[in-house]
């Protein structure tokens, strides 16, 4: 037996704008997935023609989608539509994006279908006609692979960035069915009543080629403006650790680490950043990786390919003013 | 407002952990310590129950042995009692299992409005068990929340996304996952400390809640680990201690990728 089917929980984005598209991260899972089986089919929690052109031409050889969901968050409604589809027809495998809505849909159908989750997988391969997953635990220094003993749908829960998307999307505009979502009671009670989406300038933490992260060890929010500065005259993306995230100095979005975003650079450049393994977790896949701390002990020099033990109030600014007097 | 917190107690994560080889379970030896993460939800707790004006906090945790030492930090800041379920079979529960203990737990405290968890936890960080709990308890959930508010039988969320937030409105009884910055955690005083030490500890095992052992531990898993490798390690890289002139490295290293 191989695998012939696997199901993909398509991550759908809204822009500013208003349009509809599949998160990077789908296109990532579609890949892997066309890779891996014949057979595609994208999820959809919401309306599936705005996205089926994207979703095809990425992998996907079937869209099934439960249409409008009048506000509800993704994870009952979804995940009750999959469980009945799967009553009747159950994929070999069903992939998840590590992001907000991926989690609450796949725990919900962990529960619905009494069906185990192999989560933070960043490797997928077949061994004897199965799947398994690999996972990194303790910040990265070791990697578990894991295997599904029973003969339920195997559930993957995958972080961003773990594989490639299609260089060249150019298949046909997946067919779309609807997936009914059955009545769901008072557990499908939560709604949303307003969508806030922050304002953001300059080239985002998902695609810039650099980044520049501040920490902790950046004093204050007030002399985080450093980071920012430095990040401008390269033209990157400002990042932070979760420190201080959550002590409130910048917004979530800029969090880089397990609970943030996963960012692959071609530079990173980590100031005042100690590098717990929630945040090495974020960026170790960058490929060239610079860190400024003063303490020579910080792990983030475990994976840095300069490092510079130091003063990051004294380093940043000569560094700042050096790149703009070139 | 009765509120039950689901809590964590895990190795302290400033050791590095290390998996037994034999059982392939993360080693739990030595003190246990409350995870961070879950902190935010017992300070989420204790806030909503003080702004409702009566009721109180309930702590629920399991362990495959009778530490309490993490749970007495969440007593010490207030929570009223605590169920735990101790059970030597539990070692090895995946993050379905351990949903499936809470869910059985969760019964025994009575007229709960709302159930807290974190996010994940800051060892598993599997991140799954707040929606399975849910769905196995079949109530309404609201998970990555950043603010909550109680309001005629409503839990208010503020939920974060990817790209803000969206403000979420929740019947109760429900279950919902806070982020931490939720809210800053007290540290425990000295009164709270004194006071934990007396405070309930409903002690169970799985076979009071009627969970069966098949269930739980390595057999309930329904996984199996295949292989625990190495990860490739990144090359050594170049460190300098400034002395005045370590900005002109990175002036040149960022150079030399012609990036200035």
């Amino acid at each position: 037996m191989s695998v012939s089917t696997i199901w993909v929980h398509a991550d759908i984005a809204t822009s500013d704008g208003g349009d509809v598209e599949p998160t990077s991260t789908t296109l990532e899972l579609l890949a892997k997935a066309s890779e891996l089986a014949d057979s595609v089919v994208a999820v959809v929690g919401g309306d599936g023609d705005a996205v089926a052109a994207t979703l095809g031409a990425h992998g996907a050889t079937k869209v099934l989608a439960t249409g409008d969901l009048a506000g509800r968050l993704l994870g009952v409604p979804v995940a009750a539509a999959m469980a009945e589809a799967i009553a009747a027809d159950a994929p070999d495998a069903i992939f998840f994006a590590t992001s907000y809505d991926g989690r609450d849909v796949a725990g919900r159908l962990s529960a619905k279908l009494d069906a185990p989750v192999i989560t933070n997988v960043v490797e997928l391969a077949e061994a004897d006609g199965a799947l398994q997953g690999v996972e990194p635990v303790f910040g990265g220094v070791t990697n578990v692979t894991t295997r599904f003993t029973g003969d339920k749908p195997g559930i993957f829960l995958i972080r961003p960035k773990s594989f490639a998307p299609s260089e060249s999307p150019s298949g046909a505009a997946a067919p779309v069915e609807a997936l009914a979502v059955p009545e769901l009671g008072a557990a499908g009670g939560a709604k949303v009543t307003n969508v806030h989406v922050e304002e953001t300038e300059g080239p985002s933490l998902d695609d810039a080629a650099i980044v520049v992260s501040g920490g902790r060890g950046m004093g204050d929010a007030e002399k985080f403006q450093a980071v920012e500065d430095l990040a401008k005259l390269l033209g990157a993306a400002p990042g932070a650790s979760r420190a201080i995230v959550d002590a409130g100095w910048v917004p979530y979005s800029y969090q880089v680490g397990q609970t943030g975003k996963v960012v692959k650079p071609d530079v990173y450049i980590a100031a005042g950043i100690s590098g717990a393994t929630q945040h090495l977790v974020g960026m170790k896949g960058a490929k060239h990786i610079i860190a400024i701390n003063k303490d020579a002990e910080a792990p983030i020099f475990s994976v840095a390919d300069l490092g510079i033990v130091g003063d990051v109030h004294k380093v940043l600014p000569q560094l700042i003013e050096a790149i703009r007097s070139r | 407002m009765n509120v039950v917190v689901c809590v964590k107690q895990i190795p302290d994560p400033a050791e590095p952990g290390a998996l037994d080889p034999e059982t392939k379970t993360l080693k739990r030896e030595g003190k246990l310590i409350l995870d961070e993460s879950d902190s935010y939800g017992v300070e989420m707790a204790l806030q909503l129950v003080d702004a409702a004006g009566e009721g109180e906090v309930t702590l629920l945790s399991m362990a495959p042995n009778e530490e309490v030492a993490g749970l007495r930090t969440a007593l010490a800041m207030g929570a009223a009692k605590a169920v735990l379920v101790s059970d030597p079979t539990l070692s090895g529960t995946d993050a379905l299992g351990t949903a499936k203990v809470l869910a059985a737990a969760s019964k025994r405290v009575e007229g709960a409005d709302l159930i807290l968890t974190a996010t994940e936890s800051s060892d598993g960080y599997t991140g799954t068990v707040p929606e399975q709990l849910a769905g196995l308890l079949d109530l309404p959930s609201v998970t990555f929340a950043k603010e909550v508010e109680i309001a005629d039988g409503t839990v208010k969320v503020r939920r974060q996304t990817e790209t803000g937030y969206n403000d979420v409105e929740c019947p109760l009884p429900a279950v919902v996952s806070v982020t931490a910055g939720v809210v800053e955690p007290r540290y425990p005083s000295f009164k709270g400390i004194m006071a934990a030490k007396s405070k309930p500890v409903d002690t169970v095992t799985i076979a009071d809640l009627g969970v069966e052992a098949s269930q739980v531990g390595w057999a309930g898993a329904g996984q199996d680990i295949v292989d625990v490798a190495q990860a490739p390690a990144r090359e050594a890289g170049e460190i300098i201690e400034d002395e005045g002139e370590a900005f002109n490295s990175v002036v040149d290293y960022l150079a030399n990728l012609k990036i200035i």
